[in-house]
C-alpha cells in the first residue's frame, strides 16, 4: 500500500521527466533518424538561447514575480554588438563583455525599479520590453546587420568535442542549480516566494517577517535573468550570424512556457534550473520531431500549443493528487475487518 | 516577593484616541509560567506588540530585572532573549527543517563573491534545537511534510535560537490534536523547569488553568483579575472576560426533535476516508460528531456536501436520493457547510461583509431577463442579519471580511447561511480560535436555527461543546462511527474512550 502511494507520488513529483520521455518514444517511433547523438546534440544546441534564459527566468518566478523584458533584452544586447563589430571594427572577444554588461544593466534597472520603488514586476518588464526594443531599433536605425564570420565560431567551435553553445550551457545551469541549492541567496529567494497563503498580496511578507533583505534579493533575481539573456544572446547571434529587428521578438513568452513546463511555479515559492533546461528542450525536441516528419510548418505552434496545455493540466492534476495523497498519509490505516 | 523578571507597569495605550490598555500592570516571575486570557480585542496582541518591540507603549513603563527596557525594535526585544510562538507559524513549507530554524541567519563561508551555506553548522544547530524540544526528525525534511504538531514543534525549537529567558506563547495550541497539544505541555513544563519564564496566551481556558502558575484576565485593555492560578476556575474566569454571566457557557436549545428526517446517511463508504457511516438527522435536532483528528469527521463532512466523491452508500436529504452531490446542488437543496477554515472554504477574504452575506442567495434577490439586483432589499435584509447576529463591524458595505475578528468572520457565514434559509447544516469546528464571547453568541445562533426547524450537524474536538449543545453525539474514530449516545446517557469519558477506539477491543 505505502509502496504503491510512493511510486504514485513519484511519478507525479517528475511529471515533466516522464512527458519529455514520452515525447522522445514517440517521436523515435514516427522518425527513425531522430535518435542519433548527431540529432540530439543539435536539439541541445538550438535550444540553448532559451533554455539560459529560462534558467534566468526561473529566479524570478520562484520570487513570484515575471520578467517580460528578456527578448528585448536580447535585442538590445545584440543591437550594442553588432554595432560595435560592424561598425566601430571591435573584436568579438572584447563585445562578449559589453553585452553581459547591457543584459546585466537591463536587469539591475528592472530589480531596482521592483525592489526600491516596489513597483508591479508585470508593469516594470512591460515597460523595459517597449523601451530596450525601442533603445535597439534606435540603434540599428530598424536595419538588419550581418555580422563577421568570427562572431560565428562561436557556434561552430568544439572545445572538449562538445559545441560550445552546450558547454556554456552545461556551466550555466551548474551555476544557477548550486546557487538556488547550497547559498544564502538561493534559500532565502526561496523563502521570499513562499506564500502559505495562496495570497498574492502575501508573498514576501513572512520572508520580511523572518529578517531577510527582500529588497537586495529580489535585485539580484533580476539582474540574474538579465545576465542569462545576455548569454542566450551571444549564442542565438553566433549561430544567426546576425541581428534583425525582430530578434528576440515574443520570445520571452516561449522563455516563460519552458520555465513553466519543467515544473517551476508562477506563484513562486518552486523551480529548480534543470527543469527549465528540460523545458527548453522539451519545446525545441517537439520542433525538430515534427521537422524530421516534415509537418506543415504552420502547424508547430499548435502542437506547442497543445504541449503547453497539456504540461499545465498535468501539473495542475498532479498539486491536487499530492495534496490528497499528504490528507491521507494522516490517517491511521484501518485494521482489517 | 522575589524580583519578577519581567514587569508590566502602568502601562497605557490608545490608537487614534480610542484606548486599548489602560494602567495594565503585570509582572512575569522567574521560572514560572503566566496564562494570559481574555477575549479577542481585549487587549492580549497589543500588550504582546509592545513587549515584542514592534509597538511603543504611551505610557507606563516595561522592566526587565528591575530595569528599565524600552524595545523600539523587534531587534531589541530579541536581544532582550524575549523569543515569540506565534499563533500562525512563520515557517517555509519549501524549506528543510534546518534551513526554517535558522534562516535569517544561516551559516555561511565566502568563496567567489557569494555566501555559500556550511551545511555541517547548519545541521548541527538544527539537531541541537530540536534535541531541546525532544522532536526526532531529519533535519533535511521539507517543512510542507509535517503535521501542524510537528510544525508547532519546529517554531518552538526556532524560538529557542537565541536561548531566551522569556518565552511567549500565543494560541500554540489552536491547530494541534490532543496528544500533540499535551506533548506541548510537558515541553513547556521542561522550559519552565529550565528556569525560562513564560507567558501563556490561549482560549482554551482549561488548559492555561491547568498549566498556568499565574493568571491574569484582560477585559477592555485592564487587567481584571490576577492571581496564582489556584484562585480561578474556569467560570471565573469567563465572568471575568465577559463581564457577566453567560448563562451558562453552552445555551441549550428549546426545540424538540420532530420525527421528520432531513438528512439520512445509508452504509457510506470511501475506502481510506470513511467506513459505512449510518446515520439520521432530524428536524430540530442538533447532532454531534466526536472523533479525534483524522477519525473521518472532516473528510465526512466534504462528502455530504459534495466537496468529495464517494464510492458506496446513499445520501438521502430531504427524502430525496442525493446520487453525486455537488457543492451547488447541495446549497440549492438547502443544505450548508461551515468550516473551521473560513479563510479558504468560507469566506471571499477581500470582500464586503454585504457580499459575502449575500454571495449565496443572489438569484433570490435578482429578476428580469438580465438578472438585476435588488440592491436595496438585499442590504436591508444582509444590514438586519448582521444586527440580528451582532457582528461588530464599522461598515458592513465596504469593510472587507479580512479586517473582522475569528468570531465575527464566522457569524458572517453563519448570516450567509441564515439568509439563504438553509436547514441542514454543517459545521466543521464552527468555534476553532473563537473567543468566549463570540462563541456564546455563535451557539445562540445554532440554536435559534435548530429551534426554526433546521437540522444541525455539530463536528467538534472540544467535549464540552458537545456535551453541552447537543441532543446525540455520534463518535467516529478510524473512518467509522463506533458508537451513539443519547443526550440522557451522554458520558465524557466514555465518548473520549470510543474516539481513542478502545471500545472494539475491550
Amino acid at each position: 500500500m505505502i509502496q504503491q502511494r510512493s511510486i504514485g507520488v513519484l511519478a507525479l513529483t517528475y511529471a515533466p521527466l516522464l512527458l519529455y520521455g514520452l515525447v522522445v518514444l514517440f517521436l523515435a517511433a514516427l522518425a527513425p533518424q531522430f535518435l542519433s547523438v548527431a540529432n540530439f546534440l543539435n536539439i541541445l544546441v538550438l535550444a540553448s538561447p532559451v533554455a539560459i534564459a529560462a534558467i534566468g527566468m526561473t529566479f524570478v518566478l520562484i520570487s513570484a514575480g515575471i520578467d517580460l523584458s528578456v527578448g528585448s533584452t536580447m535585442f538590445l544586447a545584440g543591437a550594442i554588438a553588432g554595432r560595435l563589430v560592424v561598425d566601430a571594427g571591435w573584436p568579438v572577444v572584447g563585445v562578449i563583455p559589453v553585452m553581459l554588461a547591457v543584459g546585466l544593466g537591463v536587469g539591475l534597472l528592472n530589480g531596482w525599479l521592483i525592489a526600491r520603488l516596489k513597483l508591479v514586476p508585470f508593469m516594470v518588464t512591460l515597460a523595459t520590453l517597449f523601451s530596450a526594443r525601442g533603445a535597439g531599433l534606435w540603434i540599428t536605425e530598424t536595419r538588419a546587420i550581418n555580422l563577421p564570420d568570427s562572431f560565428r565560431q562561436l557556434a561552430v567551435v568544439h572545445p572538449l568535442g562538445i559545441p560550445l553553445p552546450i558547454l556554456i550551457l552545461v556551466v550555466v545551469l551548474l551555476t544557477a542549480e548550486t546557487v538556488l541549492r547550497r547559498t544564502v541567496l538561493g534559500k532565502h529567494l526561496y523563502a521570499l516566494g513562499y506564500n502559505a497563503q495562496g495570497d498574492e498580496h502575501e508573498n514576501g511578507r513572512e520572508a520580511a517577517k523572518a529578517g531577510i533583505d527582500i529588497s537586495a534579493v529580489l535585485l539580484r533575481v533580476y539582474a540574474i535573468a538579465g545576465l542569462c539573456a545576455a548569454v542566450g544572446s551571444i549564442i542565438t547571434l553566433a549561430q544567426l550570424a546576425a541581428v534583425s529587428p525582430n530578434l528576440g521578438q515574443g520570445i520571452e513568452l516561449e522563455i516563460i512556457a519552458a520555465t513553466v513546463l519543467g515544473g517551476t511555479s508562477l506563484f513562486g515559492g518552486r523551480g529548480t534550473a534543470g527543469g527549465a533546461v528540460l523545458g527548453a528542450l522539451l519545446v525545441e525536441t517537439v520542433r525538430n520531431g515534427l521537422n524530421l516528419v516534415n509537418a506543415d510548418p504552420y502547424f508547430y505552434p499548435l502542437i506547442t500549443g497543445a504541449i503547453i496545455f497539456g504540461a499545465v493540466l498535468l501539473d495542475s492534476m498532479r498539486q491536487q493528487r499530492l495534496t490528497l495523497l499528504r490528507h491521507r498519509n494522516i490517517r491511521i490505516p484501518k485494521a482489517i475487518g | 516577593m522575589i524580583q519578577p523578571v519581567l514587569e508590566f507597569s502602568h502601562i497605557d495605550k490608545a490608537f487614534f484616541g480610542v484606548p486599548v490598555l489602560t494602567d495594565v500592570c503585570l509582572a512575569l516571575a522567574a521560572g514560572s509560567i503566566l496564562g494570559l486570557v481574555g477575549e479577542n480585542g481585549a487587549g492580549k496582541s497589543t500588550l504582546l506588540n509592545i513587549l515584542g518591540g514592534i509597538l511603543p507603549a504611551d505610557a507606563g513603563q516595561l522592566r526587565i530585572d528591575g530595569k528599565p527596557f524600552q524595545p523600539a525594535r523587534a531587534a531589541d526585544s530579541s536581544d532582550a532573549r524575549i523569543a515569540m510562538v506565534h499563533q500562525e507559524l512563520n515557517l517555509f513549507g519549501n524549506l528543510s527543517v534546518a534551513e526554517n530554524l535558522s534562516l535569517a541567519e544561516l551559516p555561511c563561508k565566502r568563496w567567489a563573491g557569494l555566501r555559500w551555506v556550511d551545511r555541517g553548522t547548519l545541521a548541527a544547530r538544527a539537531t541541537s534545537l530540536l534535541g531541546k524540544v525532544g522532536f526526532e526528525a531529519d533535519p533535511d525534511t521539507l517543512v510542507e511534510r509535517l503535521s501542524p504538531g510537528e510544525r508547532q514543534m519546529v517554531e518552538i525549537a526556532k524560538a529557542l535560537r537565541g536561548n531566551p529567558r522569556i518565552l511567549v506563547f500565543d494560541e500554540p495550541t489552536t491547530s494541534l490534536t490532543r496528544p500533540e497539544a499535551e506533548r506541548l505541555f510537558s515541553i513547556i513544563g521542561q522550559l519552565r523547569a529550565e528556569g525560562k519564564s513564560i507567558i501563556y496566551v490561549s482560549h482554551n481556558l482549561e488548559d492555561v488553568l491547568r498549566i498556568c502558575d499565574q493568571i491574569a484576565v484582560l477585559r477592555d485593555g485592564r487587567v481584571q483579575a490576577s492571581g496564582p492560578a489556584g484562585q480561578f476556575d474556569v467560570g471565573r474566569m469567563i465572568h471575568q472576560m465577559v463581564g457577566r454571566d453567560l448563562d451558562g457557557l453552552f445555551p441549550r436549545h428549546q426545540a424538540s426533535r420532530s420525527n421528520e428526517v432531513v438528512l439520512e446517511v445509508r452504509r457510506l463508504s470511501q475506502s481510506g476516508v470513511v467506513n459505512n457511516i449510518q446515520f439520521k438527522l432530524h428536524r430540530g435536532e442538533l447532532l454531534g460528531i466526536s472523533g479525534l483528528m483524522g477519525s473521518g469527521r472532516t473528510e465526512l463532512a466534504r462528502i455530504l456536501f459534495g466537496l468529495d466523491r464517494y464510492e458506496q452508500g446513499e445520501i438521502i436529504l430531504h427524502g430525496r436520493p442525493l446520487p453525486q452531490p455537488r457543492p451547488a446542488r447541495c446549497i440549492r437543496r438547502g443544505m450548508a457547510l461551515l468550516t473551521e477554515d473560513r479563510r479558504q472554504e468560507g469566506l471571499l477574504m477581500e470582500g464586503s461583509v454585504t457580499e459575502n452575506i449575500a454571495f449565496a442567495s443572489l438569484r433570490r434577490f435578482a429578476s428580469g431577463p438580465f438578472a438585476w439586483l435588488h440592491a436595496k432589499r438585499l442590504d436591508q435584509q444582509t444590514f438586519e442579519l448582521t444586527r440580528r447576529l451582532s457582528i461588530d463591524c464599522r461598515e458592513i458595505r465596504h469593510q472587507p471580511v479580512r479586517t473582522l475578528s475569528g468570531g465575527n468572520q464566522q457569524k458572517v457565514v453563519l448570516a450567509k447561511w441564515l439568509l439563504r434559509g438553509s436547514d441542514v447544516l454543517i459545521l466543521d469546528e464552527p468555534t476553532r480560535g473563537v473567543d468566549v464571547g463570540a462563541r456564546h453568541e455563535i451557539y445562540v445562533q445554532i440554536n435559534r436555527m435548530v429551534e426554526r426547524g433546521a437540522g444541525v450537524l455539530l463536528i467538534s474536538s472540544e467535549m464540552e461543546e458537545l456535551v453541552g449543545l447537543c441532543d446525540r453525539i455520534l463518535v467516529m474514530a478510524r473512518g467509522e462511527i463506533i458508537s451513539a449516545e443519547e443526550r440522557e446517557n451522554f458520558d465524557r469519558r466514555e465518548i473520549l474512550q470510543s474516539a481513542f477506539g478502545k471500545e472494539r477491543l475491550s
